[in-house]
């Protein structure tokens, strides 16, 4: 029996011991959460880019690799504990990743989230659980207008969605009106993104181009469907030559393969909001000559953006992972910027001490800071929603670099497309884009 | 509505109708023999798509003919049905049919499950895209609208895989000896039926048919995790709507539900998913057994 006790002393001495040598070093990082879809429909297009652009940027920043401004180690001196774990499962499961990350894990901020599903659920619980949440990718405007009006630890470090369509309706109006003459028609997957997308693209419609009408049916195929013969045949039918469509992921790439099989991109234009997601993979079976955005100036748009900063991202992205870098790749990346941008800021206002997370808040409160892909501004939601510029152009194979580049580029100034502070986005719209400066 | 429309409507009826058709079929074959609701029945399908579009992007990075590509659907098929009709049904099926019928389907379902990890231990999280078979048979006009002679030709392999499934059961001696066992198992073992290997060889074609499915799906789809689950749904409502274990059931279950979509899509968009699960809801209440369920023998 003492032998039995003297054993589970040792043991537990040693339990002990371990546990104060993981505090010591977890004292020393930043214990990052960072949820990212690892399985599921929504990995392939967004989830694992998303991932594979965290851990070159934390390798980055760890290893004091990041040209200026971002060329010190770690997040206010301390590295980065990453914990990627996978979003896929729905809300409710979800909201219990986050209280475990938290209250098991002891994360210091999360950084992340792509489904606006997830972000809707989740969002009250960050202010709940009070944990520094930076939402990455995820479009619904109802995070700030709807869920947390006065949030204080939410963040989304990247425009909303009514900036995307907006900037899409503008697009199209001022540089091919002759495209509008038989109106416009809307394929959107039948879920709150889908139908958001739409909404605010037909009503920016309404004030750019108020002769253009909309198709007085739109096509709304269950997500995840995979087959698409009957609508190809409705959009064939119909009259509008130009088609708008927030498809993402594999229904993209399977409505690509069935419309390219039919001819549809040689009758029609398509604006893909999101299209450049999968334009990289299919390479030159994505069609030439549509209109895509990446909601905001990432991926494809960003190719060209010449500092040293997203030099550094261009090149050693592909020669980590062979390709070039897509729209989540940037925007988490992005939201991890802002992570160090915020603790570097805040251990400075501190006297170069260690912020705690109330200083790191107030350091990312309505900031203005350096991402790869340009100029982010905390300008919406109390200084917590994110605007960036936004970036439209149309999509052409480019022989010599063996990709698919874009070209006749417009840029958008955020106060362009997106409301002012303090108006929700669909009253904007409908009151015809109030205060909407566009140079 | 003018006769153009109703022609397109037909067309992509019978398109869709044939897709539903072939993801169906090999779950109401093993449905009307075994009595079991074959969830892995997903699985087959997905390891059809992915097993095939693997193959097909070596095969056109090979340069070899197109046409060799409708074989290697084929052989995945029953490379497939072999080897999952044999781990499925030997390795855990047989040791389940004592059971209640609802252990069985929870079985499936856990195998269903364990399937989809193996999915994606295998070929990851990245899709796979292998649509040059699409562009090889070229496209149709009808009504002034291009069609794809890919998906049209899915029309003819539905009516086909439809007929050699009805000359097998009616005329065969293998098709009698598995009606009689579906008609009443006991008796047809004590007739020196072998019910074991019809239940083996029932579950292998199954499996073919449900692998077949992905097969030739894999061109017109970006094969990735999840596409499983969405088929084993639909392929429930045809089901559910022909009868559960009827092959004449599954086709017209197929064709309501393809032609009422289709024209769902082209008349009122917003009723496209509606429209499936009405048609189900209909059935379960005016015919709860489905349309064409198979009449079950009175034991006294």
């Amino acid at each position: 029996m003492k032998r039995v006790q003297g054993r589970t002393a040792v043991l537990l001495a040693s339990v002990a011991s371990v546990a104060l040598v993981a505090g010591a070093a977890s004292a020393q990082t930043v214990k990052m959460g960072i949820p990212t879809f690892l399985t599921g429909a929504g990995a392939p297009a967004f989830g694992i880019p998303a991932k594979e652009g965290v851990e070159l940027i934390i390798r980055g920043i760890n290893n004091g690799e990041l040209p200026a401004p971002y060329n010190s180690v770690g997040l206010a001196g301390r590295k980065i504990e990453p914990l990627i774990y996978d979003e896929a499962g729905g809300g409710t499961k979800q909201v219990t990743e986050l209280r475990n990350k938290v209250q098991k894990d002891g994360v210091d901020l999360v950084v992340g989230y792509i489904s606006s599903g997830t972000c809707a659920a989740v969002a009250r619980v960050a202010e709940e659980v009070k944990v520094l949440t930076l939402m990455t990718v995820c479009g619904t405007p109802r995070v700030f207008e709807e869920l947390v009006k006065k949030p204080k630890y939410l963040f989304r470090t990247m425009s909303h969605g009514t900036g995307n369509n907006t900037g899409a309706a503008r697009y199209i109006a001022a540089k091919h009106p002759e495209l509008l003459k038989d109106g416009f028609i809307g394929l959107n997957q039948n879920y709150a993104w889908g139908q958001d997308s739409w909404r605010d693209f037909s009503l920016a419609m309404k004030i750019v181009a108020p002769d253009v009408k909309p198709a007085r049916k739109q096509q709304f195929p269950k997500l995840f469907s995979g087959q698409y013969g009957s609508e190809i045949s409705a959009l064939l039918r119909a009259k509008p030559k130009v088609v708008h469509s927030s498809f993402w992921g594999g229904d993209l790439e399977a409505f690509i393969a069935q419309a390219n099989a039919r001819g549809l991109f040689k009758r029609k234009t398509f604006i893909l909001t999101v299209g450049e997601t999968v334009a990289y993979r299919l390479g030159r079976k994505f069609p030439e000559g549509q209109i895509i955005g990446t909601r905001g100036p990432y991926g494809m748009y960003a190719v060209g953006i010449d500092t040293p900063l997203n030099n550094w991202f261009q090149k050693e992205y592909r020669k980590t992972y062979g390709y070039p870098p897509a729209q989540p790749t940037y925007q988490y990346a992005q939201g991890i910027l802002g992570a160090k941008y915020a603790y570097d800021k805040a251990m400075k206002d501190n006297g170069g001490k260690f912020p705690t997370t109330d200083q790191v808040i107030k350091a990312l409160e309505g900031a203005t800071y350096t991402s790869l892909a340009g100029t982010v501004r905390m300008a919406l939601s109390n200084g917590h929603q994110a605007v960036t510029e936004d970036r439209w152009g149309v999509t052409v194979w480019d022989e010599k670099k063996g990709e698919m580049v874009v070209k006749d580029v417009v840029v958008f100034q955020p106060e362009c497309v997106n409301p002012p502070d303090g108006v929700l986005s669909v009253p904007w719209l409908e009151g015809g884009m109030q205060g909407a400066k566009c140079g | 509505m003018d006769t153009e429309l109703l022609l397109i409507i037909l067309i992509d009826g019978l398109v869709y109708a044939s897709y539903l058709f072939m993801v169906s079929v090999g779950l109401t074959v093993i449905c009307g023999v075994q009595k079991i609701l074959n969830v892995t029945h997903g699985s087959l399908y997905a390891f059809g798509a992915y097993l095939c579009a693997t193959i097909l992007i070596f095969y056109a990075e090979a340069g070899w003919p197109g046409a060799g590509a409708f074989v290697i659907m084929v052989l995945t098929a029953i490379f497939l049905g072999i080897v999952f009709g044999i781990i499925i049904e030997r390795g855990l099926l047989r040791f389940l049919y004592a059971e209640d019928e609802h252990i069985i389907v929870l079985a499936t379902f856990a195998a269903f499950l364990i399937l989809e990890d193996v999915l994606l231990l295998i070929w990851g999280t990245n899709p796979y895209i292998a649509a040059e078979p699409l562009a090889l048979l070229g496209q149709t006009d009808i009504a002034e609208l291009p069609f794809d002679n890919y998906n049209l030709s899915m029309i003819f392999l539905s009516a086909l895989v439809a007929a050699i499934l009805w000359y097998g059961l009616r005329r065969t001696t293998f098709g009698k000896m598995l009606l009689a066992v579906i008609y009443d198992r006991e008796l047809s073992q004590s007739m020196g039926i072998n019910v074991t290997k019809i239940f083996l060889l029932t579950f292998m074609v199954g499996s073919f048919l449900g692998a077949l499915g992905g097969a030739y799906q894999a061109p017109a789809i970006s094969v990735q995790p999840g596409i499983g689950v969405e088929v084993i749904v639909l392929a429930f409502a045809v089901v559910v709507i022909g009868g559960m274990g009827s092959i004449p059931g599954a086709l017209i279950g197929s064709l309501v539900v393809g032609v009422a979509r289709a024209a769902a899509v082209h008349l009122e968009p917003v009723l496209e998913l509606f429209v499936i699960y009405m048609i189900m809801a209909i059935v379960l209440i005016v015919r709860p057994q489905g349309l064409f369920a198979p009449a079950k023998a009175r034991k006294i």
